[in-house]
């Protein structure tokens, strides 16, 4: 998958499907459509969809699949007929990912539960001595689950430097603006005060995303620590009646949304 | 069982640099022997018992054989969902090990009583769920399970000392074991618990009542073909579980006598009533709960005296 404009691809595949299938959590997905981009056109290292050397990803924030579908597709491991299965009875595309689709590495659906497969899947990295590296993928509100900072003090603890966190951090969930549904502000202290080497980043960014990676130690060799990427981005990115607004969080779009939001698109290109 | 456990997995572990144990924060006097022959496969994840089964699920899935060790209570309730969407929807080889089934932990009160972890487990169909009568069973237990390719469920009593006679530490995926067999009774037992089933049975024999006595250490799969048969053929048959009569023991055969139409009454002995935060003895909480030797005999006793006195 070339890099160059896939971000806008992944975007444009996003609204075909969600219309296609009547579905929402399209301002979740568009949020991750540049981080996606980065992560399968610059930064993973994935010669095959079982190859055991294969980095891991895993999207800890289930509900924006349908943008790791989008990457898939533009990598050619899922095919157009799979694509158009998504949200259709008996397909292996729902809302959320599910392992037993080639190039899934985890099943997500329910939050706080990625870090630590990921954790865990950094670890045996670790203890077969493999530069493999694993990248999680959360969302901002996920953070309000325990369980997730359980696995930030285990991953710190196990200096799992091969083990890069990132985290959507567009300001919103289901009912309201994340400071006001539970406060997370400040998200980069918070991390840093695990132990977390903490990067900052315009989370739409391609270039500097995969850069700020490029530019991290991942050797488990050394007493480093584990990295997360607080990656500032704007919930419904690319479709200007869905930036920062709550509604698109579940909402399907109308056929008029649709054309509006295409177009739009279609003027980025 | 604990000590049969520690000592099965440091021999399995020898055998399999897959293998790897982890705790949360327990354990303590009784998983050292693992810790310091291999102090690079084991892992205290401190008291985050949510994390650990996560990350045993990326260690499974990189082809690891992670352990999982906590008491019953928090290795299958606040792990739940995490056991449900790791390594039962991932389809791998996770152990989950919850110690103190029942009420070992007495005089610790409600919050470490194992009274549903059986239950809960045993309604996952991707899981396998073992929970073994004595230590030695536990080990025959062990090598017979631990390298299938799915997650397993064990559930583990603390002591070490007592065996269920008759039971020599046989051990078959999907299959009960006999133990003592009589023509008045079945009495079907699962976990630690059995020892007082079958002791409860060597009193009635004293008395005249002779009982058959099954082991069910393998909930899933159930051994439904071996309890079909024996429930066949009595009229009355006494589960016997340290566990709410829900879920467990009773609640399998219950179910396998209503779906094939057997005929046969069953007694649960179990835990029927919600924690009041009375605590105590073990002993003293399987008496309160009638699933002690003495409260058992005293049940079927009566069970038989009314069956009598109605044919009368």
């Amino acid at each position: 998958m070339s890099h160059i404009g896939s971000a806008l691809k992944i975007r444009r595949i996003i609204l075909e499907q969600s219309k296609r299938a009547r579905v929402g959590h399209i301002g979740s997905a568009l949020s991750i459509a540049d981080i996606i981009a980065s992560l399968y056109g610059q930064v993973l290292h994935l010669p095959s969809p079982n190859d055991p050397e294969r980095d891991r990803f895993v999207l800890s924030k289930g509900h924006a699949a349908l943008a790791l579908y989008s990457a898939l597709f533009l990598k050619g491991w899922i095919s157009r007929e799979e694509l158009d299965t998504f949200c259709g009875d008996g397909s292996m595309l729902g809302v959320h990912p599910e392992s037993v689709l080639p190039g899934v590495d985890f099943s997500t659906g329910s939050l706080g539960q990625g870090l630590s497969m990921g954790a865990g899947a950094a670890l045996a990295a670790k203890l077969s001595r493999s530069s493999r590296r694993v990248f999680v993928l959360l969302s901002d509100a996920e953070c309000n689950e325990g369980s997730v900072w359980e696995a930030i003090m285990f991953a710190a603890h196990h200096r799992l430097s091969n083990l890069i966190a990132i985290v959507d951090l567009n300001g919103q969930q289901a009912f309201g603006y994340t400071d006001q549904v539970l406060k997370l502000s400040p998200m980069a202290d918070r991390w840093r005060a695990f132990d977390w080497d903490v990067h900052e980043v315009n989370g739409h960014d391609e270039m500097e995303i995969a850069e700020t990676i490029a530019g991290l130690s991942t050797d488990t060799g050394s007493a480093g620590r584990p990295h997360v990427l607080i990656a500032r981005t704007t919930f419904g990115k690319g479709v200007s009646y869905m930036e920062n607004q709550i509604k698109w969080h579940y909402w399907p779009m109308s056929d008029q949304e649709y054309q509006q939001a295409m177009s739009e698109l279609g003027e980025q290109a | 069982m604990r000590a049969a456990f520690t000592e099965t997995i440091v021999e399995l572990a020898e055998r399999d640099p897959r293998i790897l144990l982890l705790t949360g924060d327990l354990g303590y006097c009784a998983l050292e022997p693992f810790a310091e022959k291999f102090p690079d496969r084991f892992f205290n994840c401190g008291v985050a018992e949510q994390n650990m089964v996560g990350v045993a699920t990326g260690l499974a899935e990189a082809g690891y054989i992670p352990f999982v060790y906590s008491i019953a209570t928090f290795a299958s309730l606040r792990t739940y969902e995490f056991i449900r969407n790791g390594p039962i929807l991932h389809h791998l080889p996770v152990r989950i090990v919850g110690v103190g089934g029942g009420f070992e932990y007495g005089t610790a009160g409600p919050t470490h009583y194992g009274l549903e972890d059986a239950g809960v487990m045993r309604l996952q169909p991707g899981l396998t769920v073992i929970s073994p009568a004595d230590h030695q069973q536990t080990r025959t237990a062990m090598l017979a399970t631990w390298h299938l390719p799915g997650p397993i469920y064990y559930r583990l009593g603390k002591d070490d000392k007592t065996v269920v006679p008759g039971l020599d530490g046989s051990f078959e995926l999907g299959r009960a074991q006999f133990v003592r067999y009589g023509q008045d009774m079945v009495i079907i037992a699962m976990g630690g618990i059995a020892a007082e089933a079958a002791a409860a049975a060597a009193d009635l024999a004293a008395r005249g009542i002779e009982c058959t006595v099954v082991v069910v250490a393998g909930l899933n799969p159930a051994p439904l073909d071996d309890l079909a048969k024996v429930l066949s053929g009595f009229s009355i048959a006494l589960t016997v579980e340290a566990h709410y009569t829900v879920g467990g023991i009773g609640s399998l055969v219950s179910e396998i006598v209503a779906e094939q139409g057997l005929g046969c009454q069953v007694i649960r002995c179990g835990v029927w009533t919600a924690a009041d935060g009375t605590s105590g003895s073990q002993a003293y909480m399987q008496r309160l709960h009638g699933i002690s030797r003495e409260a058992l005999v005293e049940t079927i006793f009566h069970e038989l005296e009314t069956r009598q006195a109605v044919k009368e």
